[in-house]
């Protein structure tokens, strides 16, 4: 970790510049599509219905009603869906007509002649909540001679999502956003501990879950509500990283242990605490007692359930507690000389074991946070940290390993890029990128986006 | 408490194929870790490209065992290059957590039910193993000595593996004594000082990995034919762990460490497995505290334990030395 260098200020300052660029543009954007996808109330209804009685006009005719069933067999609940643009076309060519739906549902398009027809509901002129029940917005028909062919779409409330990519980017990138800071603050904590003593620490991903189930404990089993669980497990966490750099790591340290042999012993305690939990929380992840369902708002296509603010803004909180604790205050300060250089930073009068106690500490209270947070949306289980531990690692190599900022950043890239990459890759196969992006970095810039172009080797 | 069954127990698992399966995967750990200084933490990966490759080849591809084989043993040597490329050049941290991932993301590959036309996804392939028992000279009986009885399957398993294990151990010890072994054990000790007389040290780190990792590969080979069956869950990380477990028990660098620590760790794991169980049914130990199903994860505390015990008290093992050990003092 360095002290202030115009470089990672460089970089910090046109990240801010441009998430507050990202931040009005996805702002407006929100706003068009939820001003858009609401049925307007002044919205002209296009009536293409022909009287029954015309005699003259095409014989053949592709027609049908809308109703959003919701999700009932009761046909008296059934509401008229108007405003829903459909259009036929020549089965796969070109466009033969098109007309919205009345305020009775009913919507009628001529066709040239029989034949054979597509015909496709436009999704974005779905009102908020409505969507398919089953099958697709298209389908092709036959429309034989002098026949007004009715077509079906059954609509009802919106549980799949039959979204359009740019839905799904945003759908996703909210929940990268709030994944990211979530890796963001449990990988601060492995990147201060390694900065200041050189460890690697296999076993941050146990003190994550360590999070998870003791906040568990408090909040299910204790009967304390989770925020109260949440404050209590965060102590918790502090207390028991420090007695474990006190009964353990300090001591192996003061025995002059390879950094390499300790890396190992904290591979044996992973393996230990990981099955430990196993045996005491057991094999299926749980859910909080509160907040476990949020259904959510429906903000334009996007949906947000207010655990999910909260996590992201707890989030932020505490990652710029986390920097103004470096920066401004004395035991910041010292933390950021002894990972620069440990020798120097004694002699210099700083308490080298207390500062290092410190680090443990507050390692573990972010990783319990983390964990916390992390098991609001995937349960809490006795493996949870440890399947964070591998992007943790991605985050750290891609923002620096040792710098705390270079943590923060790496993560909360890592983890924005793996939940977009579920559009492409199947959701059991993310973590995969994760690899790619540890092997990429890895190749063209082992220190990282805010480390020291030092020797790595 | 069936005291018979525990020893049998313990003195079969002592010469079974688990033993000899870690036995070469921790061979191939030794050539990595023990000689080279290399913290490979992905064997299981090396270790499922055999297996898969013969499985896979034999079930998917319709290929003879052979080939499958072959194709396994090369599917290690790529995923070597892979691996070292990016990371041999780094410090040991970062090949640790590369290999750590690479183990993990073999896994979920593998896994995947989106491959799992090719892979047999998570429930795996089986029916792959008959061309080698189709070799099998014994016939059917039981063949061993005093209580040490297995069947003739088994037995046949056990030449080829043990045979496999003398095979490699003797390329291991003679590369070792060769000027080839010597530069490897002192990149393992201090790689600047080789810089500077002008070996190319990722030349030779990557020979070593790939050498450790067709190793490793063998080993699943073994594993897939012993169980008549792949499963991507029995290639997780564990797998890595018990290895090393075995390697710094009998010792590293060291050609009889990785197979008398094999065999002593299995036997052990086995016997307080089967202890366990039989305190458990005899209700010695209640069974809430205690259910069948949490025996098993209790080996891997065990494990945990184990390899975090020996690394802080005997990082040398049994057979030894501590000047020699990749991972001793600091500095």
């Amino acid at each position: 970790m360095l002290p202030a260098i115009s470089f990672p200020h460089a970089v910090l300052a046109a990240l801010r510049q441009s998430t507050r660029w990202a931040g009005l543009a996805i702002f407006v954007g929100l706003a068009t599509l939820a001003t858009v996808s609401s049925p307007a109330s002044g919205q002209d209804s296009t009536t293409t219905t022909e009287p029954a009685a015309e005699e003259e006009g095409p014989a053949e005719s592709v027609r049908g009603r809308l109703l959003d069933k919701k999700g009932t067999k009761d046909r008296d609940d059934d509401v008229p869906v108007e405003g829903v643009d459909i259009t036929v076309d020549e089965a796969g060519g070109e466009e033969v007509g098109s007309a919205t739906s009345n305020d009775e549902g009913e919507f009628e398009i001529p066709v040239p002649g029989p034949g054979r027809y597509g015909v496709t509901l436009n999704l974005d002129t779905l009102p908020d909540g409505v969507g398919f029940t089953e099958g697709r917005n298209s389908t092709e028909l036959d429309v034989r001679p002098n026949q007004a062919r009715i077509v079906q779409f059954a609509l009802g409330p919106r549980t799949r999502n039959v979204t359009t990519t740019f839905d799904r980017v945003l759908q996703l990138g909210f929940s990268g956003i709030r994944f990211g800071l979530i890796i963001a603050i449990t990988s601060v904590g492995l990147s201060l501990i390694f900065g200041t003593t050189g460890l690697t620490n296999f076993a941050h991903g146990e003190m994550v879950t360590f999070g998870g189930i003791i906040a568990w404990w408090f909040n299910v089993r204790g009967g304390l509500n989770l925020i109260v669980a949440t404050v209590l497990a965060v102590v918790v966490g502090f207390a028991a990283a420090a007695l474990l750099d006190l009964a353990l790591w300090r001591r192996l340290r003061n025995r002059g242990m390879s950094l390499l042999a300790m890396m190992v012993v904290s591979i044996g305690l992973s393996l230990l605490l990981r099955n430990v939990y196993q045996i005491t929380f057991g094999e299926s992840p749980r859910p909080f007692g509160d907040y476990a369902e949020q259904t959510g708002y429906i903000v334009g296509p996007v949906r947000i359930a207010p655990k999910e603010i909260w996590a992201i803004s707890l989030s932020l909180v505490v990652l710029l507690a986390v920097a103004y604790v470096l920066q401004r205050t004395k035991i910041g300060k010292a933390m950021r000389a002894v990972a620069d250089n440990r020798d120097l930073a004694a002699s210099s009068g700083i308490d080298v074991d207390r500062v290092i106690l410190f680090v443990w500490g507050m390692g573990g209270a972010l990783a319990t946070l983390g964990g916390v947070l992390f098991s609001l949306n995937e349960r809490v289980s006795f493996n949870g940290g440890f399947n964070l531990l591998l992007l943790m690692f991605a985050g750290i190599t891609l923002g620096g390993l040792g710098t705390a900022y270079g943590a923060l950043v790496g993560s909360f890239v890592v983890g924005l890029f793996i939940q977009l990459s579920t559009i492409w890759v199947s959701p059991e196969l993310k973590n995969v990128g994760a690899l790619l992006v540890l092997a990429l970095v890895l190749l063209v810039r082992p220190q990282g986006i805010l480390g020291r172009a030092e020797r790595v080797g | 408490m069936d005291f018979e069954l525990i020893f049998e127990n313990g003195l079969k698992s002592l010469f079974g194929t688990e033993a000899v399966v870690y036995a070469l995967a921790a061979i191939g750990l030794n050539v990595h870790f023990g000689y080279t200084g290399l913290v490979n933490f992905g064997q299981v990966a090396f270790v499922a490209m055999g297996a898969y490759g013969l499985a896979m080849g034999v079930v998917t591809f319709g290929w003879s065992m052979w080939l499958g084989i072959f194709v396994g043993l090369l599917a290690a040597v790529v995923l070597a290059i892979l691996l070292g490329v990016p990371s041999l050049r780094l410090r040991a941290d970062y090949l640790a957590i590369v290999t750590i991932a690479a183990g993990e993301i073999v896994r979920l590959v593998l896994r995947a039910a989106s491959f799992r036309r090719s892979t047999g996804g998570a429930n795996g392939l089986q029916n792959f193993a008959d061309p080698f028992f189709d070799l099998n000279p014994l016939n059917a009986g039981s063949y061993g000595v005093w209580i040490l009885k297995y069947n003739h399957r088994t037995m046949w398993v056990l030449i080829v593996g043990w045979t496999l294990v003398a095979l490699t151990s003797t390329v291991v010890w003679l590369l070792m004594r060769s000027p080839w072994g010597r530069v490897v054990k002192s990149i393992r000790e201090d790689e600047d000082a080789v810089r500077s007389l002008g070996k190319s040290v990722n030349a030779y780190k990557m020979q070593s990995l790939i050498l450790g990792g067709v190793i490793g590969a063998l080993g699943g080979v073994i594993f897939a034919i012993s169980r008549q069956s792949v499963q991507p869950d029995n290639y997780s990380t564990a797998f890595t762990f018990f290895a090393y477990t075995a390697l710094i028990l009998g010792g590293t660098a060291r050609i009889l460490g990785p197979i008398i620590g094999s065999m002593i760790f299995w036997s052990l794991l086995s016997f307080t497995d089967v202890t366990l169980r039989q305190a458990v049914s005899a209700d010695y130990i209640p069974g809430d505290f205690l259910s069948g199903n949490n025996v098993g994860i209790v080996r891997f505390i065990l494990v945990g334990a184990g390899l975090a015990a020996l690394m802080i008290f005997r990082p040398q093992g049994i057979f030894g030395n501590k000047e020699e050990v990749a991972i001793g003092e600091r500095g």
